[in-house]
C-alpha cells in the first residue's frame, strides 16, 4: 500500500462541504459537531487527571495517550466547525462559560474514583462506538471522514476498558464498586442519546444516518450480550418488537448546558491558560 | 480532483520529482522511515505553476503532523519545480497501518521498532458489535531485535498514540511496536 495505493473513500458521503448546505441544516450540523467535540474535549481533560496518579505506571501511561487521543479528536472537531461558522477552533474550544458546553450530563461528572472513572469510560466508549459505526456512513463528507479515522482510534481505547470492567468484576470489592458506579451514572450515560434540535433535518440530508433514539436502542442491544455474560444488571426492556428501552429516566440537559457542579471547576482549569491571554495564537 | 493514486506512469514530470523529493523527507520522530514509506502521502498534485501534497496523519492527534508538513513543503520548495508550494491535511482517505509499505517495514526494524501486524477492517457497520476482539486481537508481534515470538504485551499504549510497548522473553529485552490501525 502507500504510494500509489487504491484508497477507498466514503461511497455514500454526497455533501462535499459546508456550501452544500442550507442555513437551517447548517445550524442543526453545528450542534451535532459541538455535541461530539465538547463529549471528546472535556473526558479528555478529565482522563488527563489520571496523568501520575493511576493505579499502576502502565495506567498512567494509558489514561495521558488515552486523553491525547480524545482533545485531538475534539480540535479535528472543532476545525470542522470552524469551517461551518467562520470562528477560530482555539475559540470555540475555550472561548465559552461552563454553560456554553454541550456535553452530555455523564461527562460533566467529576473523574470520581478508579471504578467510576472505568465505568463512565466503558459506557461511553461503548455508547460512542455505536454512533461512529453510523456516523462514518454520514453524507457530509467531512464528518464521515474524519470519524472513520477516529474510530480505527477509539477501537484501542473500548478494547482497554472492556478488559478493565472484566478486570473489576472478577473479584468481590470490585465488582461491588463497578455496580455501584455504573448503577450511578446510567442515567447521566442516557443523555449520550438525547435527540438534537434539529435532528430530523440532519437525518432527512443522510448527515445523521439514523436519529438518537434508534441508536440507543442499538446501543443497549449491544451491551445486553456482554452484561448478560457479566452479569451485570442492565437497566432496559426489550419489546415485542425487539426493540431495547431503557428502564431508568435519563438525567438530560447537558447538550442545553446544564451540568453537574463538579464541571465548573474542570472548566476553571481548562480555560485557565487561555483566559490569561485570550486570542493569543497557541 | 487531484492525482490521488494515480500510478506511476501518469505522473507529471513535475509530480515526479515530487515524488523522488518525498523519498528523502524523514519522520521526525523515526528518522529511518520516510514519509513516502510511511504512507501519508495522499496526494500530489504538480504544475508549473503550483503543487499541491495532501498527507495523512497516522493519528488524528499526532504532534508531529505540523513538523512534518513544513518538512514536506521546505523539500518540495527547494525543487523549484513551482513558486508556489502547498501542504495539506485531510481526512478524505484515512490513514491506515497497512499504508506502511514493505520497504518501510524493514526500516522500522533497523530503529529497533516492531512493525504493526494487518490491520482490523472497519466496514460501515449494519449491526453494532462491542465485543473488542472482534476488531482488534492481540495478534503475535515478533521481537525486532532476535524476531523471536515469545513476547509479551506490556501496554497497549505507549510513549506515543502510534505505538505499544512489549517484552522479549528470549532476549529479554523491552520494544515499541507499531499499533495495527
Amino acid at each position: 500500500m502507500g504510494e500509489g495505493a487504491v484508497t477507498a473513500t466514503i461511497p455514500t458521503a454526497t455533501l462535499a462541504g459546508p456550501e452544500d448546505l442550507d442555513g437551517a441544516t447548517r445550524a442543526a450540523l453545528a450542534e451535532l459537531l459541538l455535541a461530539l467535540a465538547d463529549d471528546e474535549f472535556v473526558l479528555g481533560f478529565w482522563d488527563s487527571e489520571w496523568t501520575g496518579i493511576g493505579p499502576a505506571l502502565e495506567e498512567d501511561v494509558a489514561y495521558s495517550s488515552i486523553a491525547q487521543d480524545e482533545i485531538g479528536h475534539a480540535r479535528a472537531l472543532y476545525e470542522l466547525l470552524a469551517a461551518l461558522t467562520g470562528r477560530k477552533a482555539d475559540d470555540l474550544a475555550y472561548d465559552r462559560g461552563p454553560e456554553g458546553f454541550r456535553q452530555a450530563r455523564l461527562l460533566g461528572l467529576d473523574r470520581g474514583d478508579w471504578a467510576q472513572s472505568i465505568a463512565r469510560r466503558y459506557l461511553y466508549d461503548t455508547a460512542d462506538a455505536t454512533r461512529l459505526a453510523a456516523l462514518a456512513g454520514s453524507s457530509y463528507a467531512p464528518l464521515a471522514g474524519l470519524l472513520g479515522k477516529v474510530r480505527r482510534e477509539e477501537a484501542y481505547h473500548l478494547l482497554h476498558f472492556d478488559g478493565w470492567i472484566r478486570r473489576l468484576n472478577d473479584d468481590d470489592r470490585g465488582r461491588a464498586r463497578l455496580t455501584a458506579a455504573l448503577d450511578a451514572l446510567w442515567p447521566a450515560a442516557l443523555d449520550l442519546f438525547t435527540p438534537l434540535a434539529g435532528e430530523d433535518l440532519l437525518v432527512r440530508a443522510g448527515i445523521l444516518p439514523r436519529p438518537f433514539a434508534a441508536l440507543r436502542g442499538e446501543w443497549l442491544a449491544a451491551l445486553a450480550p456482554i452484561f448478560a455474560e457479566l452479569d451485570l444488571p442492565l437497566p432496559a426492556r426489550r419489546g415485542d418488537d425487539g426493540a431495547y428501552t431503557p428502564t431508568v429516566a435519563p438525567l438530560t440537559g447537558g447538550r442545553d448546558g446544564n451540568h453537574d457542579p463538579a464541571f465548573r471547576r474542570l472548566h476553571d482549569e481548562m480555560t485557565m491558560v487561555y483566559r490569561e491571554e485570550p486570542g493569543a495564537n497557541w | 480532483m487531484t492525482a490521488t493514486a494515480r500510478p506511476e506512469t501518469g505522473r507529471t514530470p513535475e509530480e515526479a520529482r515530487v515524488w523522488d523529493a518525498l523519498r528523502d523527507v524523514y519522520d521526525p520522530e523515526i528518522p529511518t522511515i520516510s514519509v513516502v514509506d510511511l504512507g501519508i502521502i495522499h496526494s500530489v498534485a504538480a504544475t508549473p505553476e503550483r503543487v499541491r501534497i495532501e498527507i495523512l496523519p497516522t493519528f488524528v492527534a499526532c504532534p508531529a503532523i505540523d513538523v512534518m508538513r513544513e518538512q514536506i513543503r521546505e523539500a518540495v520548495a527547494g525543487l523549484g519545480v513551482a513558486p508556489e508550494v502547498s501542504v495539506g491535511v485531510t481526512f478524505a482517505a484515512q490513514w491506515s497501518s497497512d499504508r506502511i509499505t514493505p520497504a518501510g517495514h524493514a526500516r522500522l526494524r533497523e530503529a529497533g521498532f516492531a512493525p504493526p501486524a494487518d490491520a482490523p477492517s472497519f466496514t460501515a457497520d449494519t449491526v453494532v458489535d462491542l465485543n473488542p476482539l472482534g476488531r482488534v486481537r492481540a495478534k503475535l508481534v515478533p521481537c525486532p531485535y532476535c524476531d523471536s515470538k515469545n513476547t509479551l504485551l506490556e501496554n497497549r499504549f505507549g510513549p506515543t498514540l502510534c505505538r505499544s510497548i512489549y517484552y522479549c522473553n528470549n532476549c529479554r529485552q523491552p520494544f515499541e511496536a507499531f499499533k495495527a490501525v
